[in-house]
Parts: C-alpha cells; sequence; structure tokens
C-alpha cells in the first residue's frame, strides 16, 4: 500500500434526462437550483453518497473496502452473525462507555485502524470524538459542488396513484365527489424533473494527504471505476437517467502540482454544438437554438497543448 | 513588512462558520485570520514557521446563499473503534445516514475573491537551516506554480479555493468601497489553551479592507 507520488485534479461531466439529480430539502425537494443564475446544482455530499455507494457494491465484504458511513441495510451483518457463531467466547455486546484514547499515540493507532479498514475514512476522511484535537482524518479527495453548464428549466409533474392511503382517505374522497368509481381512491402526488442537464464538478487529489491515510494506487483506480459508474447503480423513479458522460483527470508529475488547478480546469471548455461547431454558451448568437435535450446538443473540449512541457497529463479513465 | 506574501485567494462559495451558530451555520461576511492561515499553511508550512495574517483585502461584493444538506449528526465514537479492535471484528461499526440524519443549512457567501497580506516568524522549533529568505522562495515558487499540499479551501473542504501569488512588484486588485463594522470575529484557535482556546477581535472593514491585529496586542481578547 504506497501512498501516491502524484496530485491529481479532475473534472467530472455529468447528465440527467428527465429526473432530478438532487433534491433541495429548503425547496420540497425541488431540483438545486443557484437562485442567482437558475443553474442546477449538485451537492458534494451527494456524490460523495453515490461513490461510497459504489464501492459498497463493487468490494462488497471484501477486507479494507468496507464503508463506514453507511446507507441503509447492510448484508455484510448477516457474514458477521456467523463470525459471532463461531467466536463464542467474545464478548457479544459492548457497552457504549465513554472512552477516549490515553494520549496521541494512542489516537493515532485508532486512526489508522479507520483508515486501514474503511474506504471512505481513507477518502474522504472522518472525523472521530476521541478527544484529542477531534480527532480528524483530512482525506486526500475533495468534491466541490457540481454545477450545470446552463441554467436549468426543473418541471413539476403531477402524478396519481389509483389507491388511498387509509380508510379514512377513501371516505373523505368518496364525500367529496360524486364521480365514477375510478377517482375514489384516486390520491395525487407530485415529482419534479430536469429535462435535460449537464454539470460539472471538480475534485482535487491531494498525494500528500495520501501518505496520511494510506490511500493507494488501487483506491486511486477504484475511485476513477466509481466516478465512471456510480449512476449505474443508483437507479430510482426520482433520479431518472442519470450517466457520468466525462471524466477528465490532469495527473500532476509532481506531488505538490505543476499548474494552478483553476487553469486547469480552464482549458475544459463546454460549449453548445451548432451543425457541428463549436459555440460558447455565453455566445449571444446562439440565443434561438432550442434547448439542450441529449449531450450531443454540448461539444467538450480539452485543450491539451503544452500540458507536456509543464508536466501534467491528460487522463479519461473508463475511455469517457 | 520584511516577509510579506500577499496571495489572491477566490472560488464559488465559502462558508467561514460563525462560533456562536455552528448547527445551522452561518458564515461570517469575511474570511477570518484563521481561514487565512490554514490557506498560507495548505500551500507551505513546517513547524520552524507560524504565518501571521496582517489583512484581508475584499475584492467581491459580499452576498449570502442558503443551501440545506442532508448531514450525519454523530462523530466516530472512539469507544466503538476500541472495541472493534479489540474484538477484530468490524460488526456495528458503522454509522447508519439514514438513521442518524440531520437536514441542516448553511448560510454561505457567494462568489467570494479576497487578497491575504501575510507575513511569517520563525518560531522555536526552527532549527539550523531554517531562515526566512529560504521558507518565503518556498512559498513564492509553490504559489507561483500553483502547486499546494492539498487544494486550499474557503471555509469547508467541498468550497475550493483557487489561488494566485502577486507578485511582489505588483499593484493590488481593487478592494469593494464599503466600510462597515463586523462585529467581533474570530482571530484564531488557540490550541494549547486548554479552558478557552477561541480568540476574538472586533473586525471592521475600512474601504474594503479588514485590518487583523498581531498576536498577543491587546485588540485580541479571549
Amino acid at each position: 500500500m504506497s501512498p501516491l507520488a502524484n496530485r491529481y485534479d479532475f473534472a467530472l461531466i455529468f447528465e440527467v434526462t428527465n429526473g432530478n439529480p438532487n433534491g433541495d430539502p429548503d425547496a420540497g425537494n425541488l431540483p438545486r437550483l443557484d437562485p442567482e443564475t437558475n443553474k442546477g446544482q449538485v451537492s458534494d455530499v451527494s456524490l460523495k453518497r453515490k461513490i461510497r455507494n459504489y464501492v459498497e457494491l463493487a468490494r462488497a465484504g471484501e477486507e479494507g473496502f468496507h464503508i463506514y458511513v453507511q446507507d441503509g441495510a447492510i448484508l455484510n451483518d448477516q457474514h458477521r452473525k456467523a463470525y459471532r457463531a463461531l467466536r463464542p467466547d467474545d464478548p457479544k455486546v459492548d457497552k457504549d462507555a465513554k472512552l477516549n484514547p490515553k494520549d496521541d499515540a494512542e489516537a493515532i493507532k485508532l486512526r489508522d485502524f479507520m483508515c486501514l479498514n474503511f474506504f471512505d475514512v481513507r477518502t474522504f476522511g472522518a472525523v472521530m470524538s476521541t478527544g484529542v484535537n477531534c480527532g480528524q482524518v483530512r482525506g486526500p479527495v475533495q468534491i466541490t459542488f457540481a454545477t450545470s453548464v446552463e441554467p436549468i428549466m426543473p418541471l413539476e409533474i403531477t402524478i396519481t396513484r389509483m389507491a388511498a392511503t387509509n380508510e379514512a382517505e377513501k371516505k373523505q374522497k368518496a364525500e367529496g365527489e360524486d364521480g365514477d368509481g375510478r377517482t375514489d381512491n384516486r390520491t395525487m402526488g407530485r415529482k419534479h424533473i430536469v429535462p435535460y442537464g449537464l454539470y460539472v464538478a471538480h475534485g482535487f487529489i491531494s498525494s500528500k494527504f495520501s501518505e496520511r491515510t494510506g490511500f493507494s494506487q488501487a483506491d486511486l483506480d477504484l475511485l476513477w471505476e466509481a466516478l465512471c459508474n456510480m449512476f449505474e447503480h443508483d437507479r430510482s423513479a426520482a433520479r431518472g437517467e442519470m450517466a457520468t458522460r466525462k471524466l477528465i483527470v490532469f495527473k500532476h508529475e509532481n506531488a505538490l502540482g505543476n499548474a494552478p488547478a483553476h487553469v486547469l480546469f480552464d482549458r475544459v471548455k463546454i460549449g453548445r454544438n451548432v451543425d457541428g461547431a463549436f459555440r460558447a454558451i455565453d455566445d449571444k448568437g446562439i440565443g434561438n437554438e432550442p434547448p439542450a435535450r441529449k449531450f450531443s446538443d454540448y461539444v467538450v473540449e480539452v485543450d491539451e497543448s503544452g500540458l507536456k512541457d509543464i508536466g501534467v497529463e491528460v487522463h479519461y479513465p473508463g475511455g469517457l | 513588512m520584511a516577509y510579506g506574501v500577499r496571495l489572491k485567494v477566490w472560488g464559488d462559495y465559502a462558508c467561514f462558520t460563525r462560533p456562536e451558530m455552528k448547527v445551522e451555520r452561518v458564515s461570517y461576511d469575511v474570511m477570518t485570520p484563521s481561514a487565512a492561515r490554514g490557506i498560507l499553511e495548505a500551500i507551505h508550512w513546517k513547524p520552524a514557521i507560524r504565518w501571521v495574517v496582517d489583512a484581508i483585502h475584499v475584492l467581491e461584493p459580499i452576498r449570502f446563499q442558503s443551501v440545506r444538506r442532508n448531514e450525519v449528526g454523530s462523530k466516530a465514537l472512539s469507544g466503538k473503534i476500541k472495541s472493534a479492535m479489540k474484538r477484530g471484528d468490524l460488526g456495528r461499526l458503522q454509522l447508519r445516514v439514514d438513521e442518524d440524519r440531520q437536514q441542516r443549512a448553511s448560510t454561505v457567501l457567494v462568489k467570494p475573491a479576497y487578497v491575504i497580506e501575510a507575513n511569517f516568524m520563525l518560531t522555536e522549533k526552527a532549527g539550523e537551516d531554517d531562515n526566512e529568505g529560504k521558507h518565503l522562495d518556498t512559498f513564492n515558487r509553490r504559489a507561483g506554480r500553483g502547486q499546494c499540499f492539498h487544494q486550499p479551501c474557503l471555509g469547508t473542504r467541498e468550497f475550493a479555493a483557487h489561488f494566485e501569488l502577486i507578485a511582489p512588484d505588483a499593484d493590488l486588485p481593487a478592494s469593494i468601497d464599503e466600510s462597515r463594522d463586523l462585529g467581533f470575529m474570530l482571530w484564531d484557535i488557540d490550541h494549547h489553551a486548554k479552558d478557552r482556546p477561541s480568540l476574538f477581535f472586533r473586525a471592521a472593514l475600512e474601504s474594503g479592507v479588514l485590518k487583523v491585529p498581531r498576536p498577543n496586542s491587546p485588540e485580541i481578547r479571549r
């Protein structure tokens, strides 16, 4: 498990079609919007959740790839029960005594144990209440909010259900209407969708922090795999069709980096495809173009000129 | 300032959380000196030096937005980790987000941009071969090339900071023409103090510049 020798900056470009990529709890689960620009957003934690879920699926039960911040039911619990049956002399239930490590050395032991066993702690870090300066592990991977390339237009879709939740509701409906039997039990619901949105998130991987948490090259490859495939295993009624369209990785020769991240991200240009030609998003001349509804309405260009000379390589993991 | 550096930092969002509003996070109007120090340390730091922030220039109007997210309600308990280590079994060592969920709003700054003016002094940990010139060169070289130990952030890690060194002979970008009293602001945290580690000062924006008192000056209160 050797740590990374390079710094990485990456741009993740993903799309949503007729779905809600990330609901806003403040706005009744409408897709998140930047109120000033009307561009859509997907929060950092939403993307991290998907990475965790993917790793949990892809590496189920493998040593060292457990996920600490769990979502829902855990299959491994079944396996563990078997373990416990095999080792009856282990204490069955540990009482939650308030324990704090005696000293820094022990805090480091606890930290290393967590990093060794849990992929998400190793990758994103975790806050552990060890009583020694909070025992924070800062993970090497940092992900920012994803923002849509153009303003999005969330639609509110009203849907109906042919069943009532309970008897009372059914009565209420029946009293209110003198319609046919079909409408008696009907309840209305709401869905919010984005017809189409192309989103970009930026991420950073610090090689120096990978030394501290033991984030290895194998973990990095798994992270790229997760970023490319995380939407494939996150299908639901709310999400619609989501997919990673492009993952652009800038690999720096130097552990500290060879170029400022923002300069590299500026080389990723996303424009509208007008009869095969690249037109910038803020080009006044494309005002009459119909709204984008598919990925081919956009053009993604990466300016790779001269990057080799400054010691930065561009990769497209997953062949995207 | 003999060993001064000037760094421009900017990003899409920032959240310099007020300690009195930590649960539903509300950001200070302006970057705190301790956040500025963290940014400098993300680029270059050694135990031999200590960054001291002199001033923070605000380059963009101060605007807020609210974001609500699902967060987890608890930290990893060291006791649980310990017992799992003893057992040699990871059972029950996890956080169930759907059972321990809190929806919290954060009031964050939009499109912030600042210039940090800072210098550093040597600490008692400085060895034979630590001198100001060396560390200053290291910082300037790294910041000039966009190198960093880890990508600095504007308050919290999801709000990455982009940074650019301002050459010693270059002019500073214009700050906003605004003066306001910012009230008591966190100056920094003294990790060696047991009981009251937070240090505050009375912050005021004067023509877009926040002057930061020197360490140990009487303006800093516990």
